[in-house]
């Protein structure tokens, strides 16, 4: 009964159709084009030397570290928009506990990682079980968290921010772990670069090479054929929330640290730079595709906007209408690239 | 030990007031294929889902071989060796085709915090497995959405097979397809038969169950019209009965009166 027959239908696949199939292919080039639009407009002299890449780097690390697991959770098909307040809420909270309850810093971290997985179960098991958007949970959560961090700050502290972490028990270490910097020649290299680059890799086989990764992408693809074909749909979706939750947490221990203090209104806002990082790195909007490394080009892209829209000697604020433009052009190429590799079905 | 894959035993299923199914037996023989016909509405759905698990009777007796048994869910049954290939949701479509072959049944190797997919083997058993069915592919690793729906019927059904499946139940599987694509699925589920894997081959068309068929049962407003055997019964015959024998031609005679008044 083996007899072979091979569908003439089914085109042979070129070199390139494969590596535009890749989903971070587009945002790779792009990256490279702004780097060199950038560099070719830069006044300074300084935006492809040492100084200007520790610079955009800089920008670039907490926004990579929270849009690649941003990306695994759109992937699987859902978004969160609480991760932005998160980063406050969570190095608020790490604030208040070493400060106003004198805990060791690293004691704090620990019920500030505890809080972090809570609040992304909490979202994920309401989404799950309500089967209500996503967008529309993480939005409250969102407005709740923002709330509770002016709230609780001006209770606690009279002011609107915690200050004064340097002088709590432990900050020494973990300030070395997750803030300390990397002198070369003039310049500060942040060791949040190195946590960015751990974060990706991490992701990256994660999504690519565990049973959890194929069920993000089963989860995000179809969640009825990933049911009948005995994925845990619901505890997958839960876990992403969690992550990318922590992955929040994670960067406001960052700046708390580094700070040495927070801004009740820290992170409020910076949940849409997560949802774009991972868009322009070519994760699909509706889940089932998408990388962790297009994520961090995403961000990437970001950080050198940032750095070469003043090097240029533009106004910053030009900032925001150039990410926009190029969201806007990242998400048309993937589909246009996207529909073009798939062979464009039906 | 006994012959008999599956039995439905005067097995009825009524929601609420609604009455799906009533007083249906049904025999799925082993390594045979047992076609169950019907129009739209007969209760085909619901003979399905409680074959896969999805619904319990609520009276008559299901039996797996010869067993009376009583599935919670279809990963229950499927831990019995019944597995179901739905129509549409068989396949992910932006996923590779061994992703989807392996889909919830993944091989790792390593453990601990490093255990991680086996890629080569899987893409080499996935290969191996869909040449066996005759499916021909350059590389497990395109994108599933790249094939024909015959051909991702086909992997849907290699996957059951290599799996463990000892029955497969059919939910419509040409109901969607053209007729080159229906036959290349009607192909695979007599290669399944040959693997000694017993078939239930749901569909309203009764062409498509004459070619593979080997026993066919005909469902109407939720009882059982009408059963036959293949070396009893005609092509003719079963379109016939399954167009609703008599009504039809009750029908053909209506119509005829009404173009001769015209």
């Amino acid at each position: 009964m083996a007899t072979h027959i091979k569908d003439e239908r089914v085109a042979q696949t070129s070199l390139v159709t494969k590596m535009l199939q890749r989903p971070e292919l587009g945002a790779l080039i792009g990256a490279l084009v702004i780097f060199f639009l950038f560099w070719s407009v830069d006044t300074t002299g300084n935006f492809a030397a040492v100084g200007g890449t520790a610079g955009w780097t800089d920008i670039a690390a907490p926004i990579g570290i929270i849009a690649v697991f941003v990306a695994l959770l759109m992937i699987g098909g859902e978004f969160d928009l609480s991760t932005g307040v998160m980063v406050g809420t969570s190095g608020l909270l790490a604030g208040i506990l070493t400060t106003e309850y004198n805990l060791n810093v690293w004691v704090a971290i620990l019920i500030v990682f505890a809080f972090a997985a809570t609040v992304g179960f909490i979202n994920g098991v309401i989404v799950v079980r309500t089967g209500l958007p996503s967008f529309i949970v993480t939005l409250a959560t969102f407005f709740v968290l923002r709330g509770a961090n002016l709230a609780v700050t001006k209770e606690l502290t009279g002011t609107v921010r915690v200050a004064n972490v340097e002088d709590s028990a432990g900050f020494e270490g973990a300030f070395n772990v997750f803030a300390s910097r990397l002198e070369v020649g003039t310049s500060n290299f942040q060791i949040s670069i190195l946590w960015w680059i751990v974060a990706t890799v991490f992701a990256t086989w994660l999504l690519t090479r565990t049973q959890f990764g194929n069920w993000i992408f089963a989860s995000g693809g179809d969640k009825v054929a990933a049911r009948n074909a005995g994925v845990p749909v619901n505890r997958t979706k839960i876990t992403l929330f969690m992550m990318s939750s922590l992955a929040s947490a994670f960067v406001g221990i960052m700046f708390v640290l580094r700070l040495q203090g927070m801004q009740a209104g820290q992170g409020v806002g910076m949940e849409f730079f997560y949802i774009i990082a991972a868009a322009v790195g070519g994760t699909l909007l509706m889940g089932g595709a998408g990388s962790a490394i297009g994520a961090s080009i995403g961000a990437a892209i970001m950080g050198i906007a940032d750095i070469g829209i003043p090097y240029a000697l533009w106004d910053q604020d030009w900032r925001w209408t150039f990410i926009g433009v190029i969201l806007l052009a990242a998400v048309l190429t993937n589909t246009f690239i996207g529909n073009r590799a798939k062979g464009a079905k039906r | 030990m006994t012959d008999m894959a599956l039995e439905l035993k005067d097995v009825g299923k009524s929601f609420g007031s609604v009455i799906a199914l009533s007083e249906v037996s049904v025999k799925v023989r082993k390594g045979h294929v047992t076609c169950i016909l019907g129009d739209n509405g007969a209760g085909k759905s619901t003979l399905i889902k409680t074959l896969s698990g999805v619904h319990k009777p609520s009276s008559g007796v299901y039996e797996a071989e010869g067993v009376p048994v009583s599935f919670d869910s279809p990963r229950d049954a499927l831990a019995n060796g019944i597995a179901t290939v739905y129509q549409d949701l068989a396949t992910i479509p932006l996923m590779s085709v061994w992703r989807n072959f392996f889909l919830g049944n993944e091989v790792t190797k390593g453990w601990g915090p490093l255990r991680r997919l086996d890629v080569k083997k899987m893409k080499d058993v996935a290969k191996e497995q869909l040449l066996e069915m005759g499916i021909d592919l350059r590389d497990t690793g395109q994108q599933i959405g790249t094939l024909s729906g015959g051909e991702r019927q086909a992997v849907a059904i290699a996957r059951a097979i290599y799996f463990g499946a000892k029955v497969l139940i059919l939910d419509e599987p040409t109901s969607a397809l053209g007729v080159r694509q229906s036959g290349i699925v009607l192909k695979y589920v007599l290669a399944a038969k040959d693997r000694g894997v017993s078939v239930v081959f749901i569909t309203h068309n009764p062409h498509h169950a004459y070619l593979v068929g080997d026993f066919f049962y005909l469902l109407n407003r939720g009882k059982l019209a009408n059963e036959f055997e293949r070396e009893k019964v005609e092509l003719d015959e079963l379109t016939k009965a399954m167009a609703g024998g008599a009504e039809l031609d009750a029908l053909t005679r209506e119509i005829q009166t009404v173009r001769e008044g015209q």
